[in-house]
């Protein structure tokens, strides 16, 4: 240790790079790829989807080892926490994310653009991702928030010469940065009025002697809202349209999916652990967001005529339903843990089935070169598989056993009537009916897909590739199996929950 | 102690860039809005850094460096993403950018 080390009292951190291993292995992988770039050519460029695919399930194998090991570990003053929470989230970006470069691989082998540019930036996008999933302090949460959006961005406008990809990214940009600064703005507040960053500590100064500073509300609320933006929850919903249409098929699944996920980590991880004590100002706040997002996602789903817009709408839908149970908590916090868990289940059934119904849009998509919910017309006449898989994934949306969507919303009324008061039957009534309208606007284009007749009258069978077929065959069988064994998935759920979590439910 | 001025000074900053960002339609002003939104932040984060004192201050410190930072990556980004645009369009004028409605 330096001189001027000692004089300021500075303490080695220690290190645990056990802990670590996911994080430095995707870094790892990340130079790798952008220095193996260069020496591709045309004919050796498909390389650099291979080494994105294989080094995020190399990251994955560090997430199984920390799991055997089971131990929480926490470093730097409790600011990076890799828990069951952590690994249950990181395990969903990371296999995630491996399906989203199944589903790029053809998408972007035959676009006019850069391959080695596109993996490069998914795999920073999950990094932060990962580290999202681990961190417990605003700084690690805000520079895990950037480090996850700013590749995203550039995703999302990927095709350049594309005025609709344009589009999409600067109203991605501009809402998505505009949201990040209202957040850190709510974040200096909550940092002034209880000088710490770490969640822990700021729960326990909110939790112990209520502050109840109206500059601390605010700083509360703003935080939510950066966060609202990023989920695409009503009223801050207005980007996820038009960057989920204009933006290359493969990103908006992944946006849809993932980073709608890690949206949820960042919450959940600040709800719980840092404004437990505060569920006076974050309860009304995601009641009424829950309301809001479920009723008019599905509203406007019901009048579209784009698939990916109708499933952008969808997945704002989705969003509303997976904030059911925040909203409920406020009104009794004894329900904290099986909310909770019903988020994190409902995240991941979600990921699965989302993933599969964007799959067959775009294996469809490379024959019909269309989005129009029109152009499904009579799709089982000529690929019957495409057709009955597809169903599959819309049905599992709308939540019908034996699928596994219904165990999702299953776990969602659970948390409802885990807190029981009149409030939540209402906000639990309210997700019914949507569960019912929902229905409507998946039904349709199963309806299309199985009884209309096929609009051009072309019956050539859709090719599917390799990794279009792989990735369709993962997501089936996850559909189908947690719908059958939904323990599997309610473990993880459950075992989501924080130390830190269990700690406040004792107080209660 | 200046606090409360500081901190009325951020507010003030907070709100213009909101105004600014919701009212501009150029999209290089709409990311100088923001710029001054991330000021805001900062000068917040320095204030109740000096008030608190000790550690505190030096998180604080830590916190605004991470702010300057990341706010210059998002300029990068968001640069690009402006000049793209131009080039596709020749305007940068972020209201005519309406291809897609509904």
């Amino acid at each position: 240790m330096g001189p001027v080390a000692a004089a300021l009292g500075f303490v080695e951190p220690v290190l645990d790079f056990h802990a670590l291993a996911p994080e430095l292995v995707l870094a790892g992988v990340l130079v790798v790829l952008l220095v193996a770039d260069l020496f591709f050519d045309e004919r050796t460029r498909w390389a650099s989807s291979t080494i994105a695919g294989t080094g995020l399930l190399l990251a994955a194998l560090p997430v199984l080892t920390l799991a055997v090991a089971g131990d929480e570990r926490a470093m730097f003053g409790g600011a990076f926490v890799v828990d069951d929470f952590a690994l249950v989230l990181k395990g969903l970006f990371l296999l995630g994310g491996y399906v989203v470069v199944l589903l790029s691989v053809n998408y972007v082998g035959e676009g006019d653009y850069y391959e080695g540019e596109y993996y490069f930036m998914l795999l920073s996008a999950l990094l932060g991702m990962i580290l999202m999933a681990s961190a417990r302090d605003l700084i690690t949460i805000f520079v895990a928030l950037e480090l996850l959006s700013l590749p995203a961005y550039l995703l999302a406008g990927w095709r350049k010469r594309d005025p609709k990809s344009n589009e999409a990214a600067v109203k991605y940009f501009l809402l998505g940065v505009f949201a990040a600064a209202v957040m850190l703005y709510g974040m200096s507040l909550v940092f002034g009025f209880t000088g710490t960053t770490v969640l822990a500590d700021i729960g326990a100064l909110l939790g112990g002697s209520p502050t109840a500073a109206p500059a601390v509300t605010f700083g509360i609320v703003l935080v939510l809202i950066g966060f609202a933006f990023k989920i695409s929850a009503v009223p801050f919903h207005q980007w996820a349209p038009d960057t989920y249409e204009g933006a290359p098929t493969p990103v908006t699944a992944f946006l849809s999916v993932a980073s709608k996920a890690a949206g949820f980590a960042a919450i959940l991880q600040l709800v719980f652990v840092g404004f437990l004590g505060r569920e006076d100002v974050w309860g009304p706040f995601f009641w009424v967001l829950a309301a809001a997002t479920m009723t008019v996602g599905n509203l406007i789903a019901l009048r579209q005529t784009n698939i990916v817009r109708m499933l952008a709408y969808s997945s704002v839908a989705q969003g509303g339903f997976m904030l059911v149970p925040l909203g409920v908590v406020g009104l009794n916090p004894e329900a904290a843990g099986s909310a909770l868990s019903a988020v994190v289940t409902y995240l991941l059934i979600y990921a699965v089935m989302n993933l599969g119904a964007f799959a067959v849009v775009i294996t469809v998509a490379r024959k019909t070169r269309s989005g129009e919910i029109a152009s499904y017309g009579g799709l089982f006449e000529y690929a019957p598989g495409l057709a009955v898989v597809m169903t599959v994934f819309l049905f599992s949306l709308a939540g019908i056993p034996p699928l596994a969507g219904w165990f999702a919303k299953l776990v969602v009324f659970r948390a409802v009537l885990d807190a029981g008061t009149a409030w939540a039957i209402v906000l639990g009534v309210i997700t019914a009916v949507n569960a019912v309208i929902a229905l409507f606007y998946y039904a349709a284009v199963a309806r299309e897909m199985w009884m209309r007749p096929v609009p051009d009258d072309d019956r050539t069978p859709v090719s599917v590739p390799p990794s279009l077929g792989f990735a369709l065959v993962l997501t089936v069988a996850g559909t189908l199996v947690l719908g059958v064994f939904p323990q599997l998935v309610a473990r993880l759920g459950d075992l989501a929950r924080f130390e830190a979590l269990q700690a406040i439910l004792t107080r209660l | 102690m200046l606090l409360n001025q500081f901190l009325i000074l951020a507010a003030v900053l907070f709100c213009i860039g909101v105004y600014g960002v919701l009212a501009r339609r150029n999209g290089v002003l709409v990311l100088m809005s923001i710029e001054l939104i991330l000021n805001a932040v900062i000068i917040n984060l320095i204030a109740f850094g000096a008030m608190l004192g000790g550690e505190s201050a030096v998180v604080a410190s830590v916190f605004a460096l991470f702010v300057i930072a990341v706010a210059a990556a998002e300029v990068g980004v968001g640069l690009a993403i402006v000049l793209m645009l131009y080039r596709n369009r020749q305007s940068i004028d972020v209201s005519d950018v309406d291809l897609m409605r509904g």
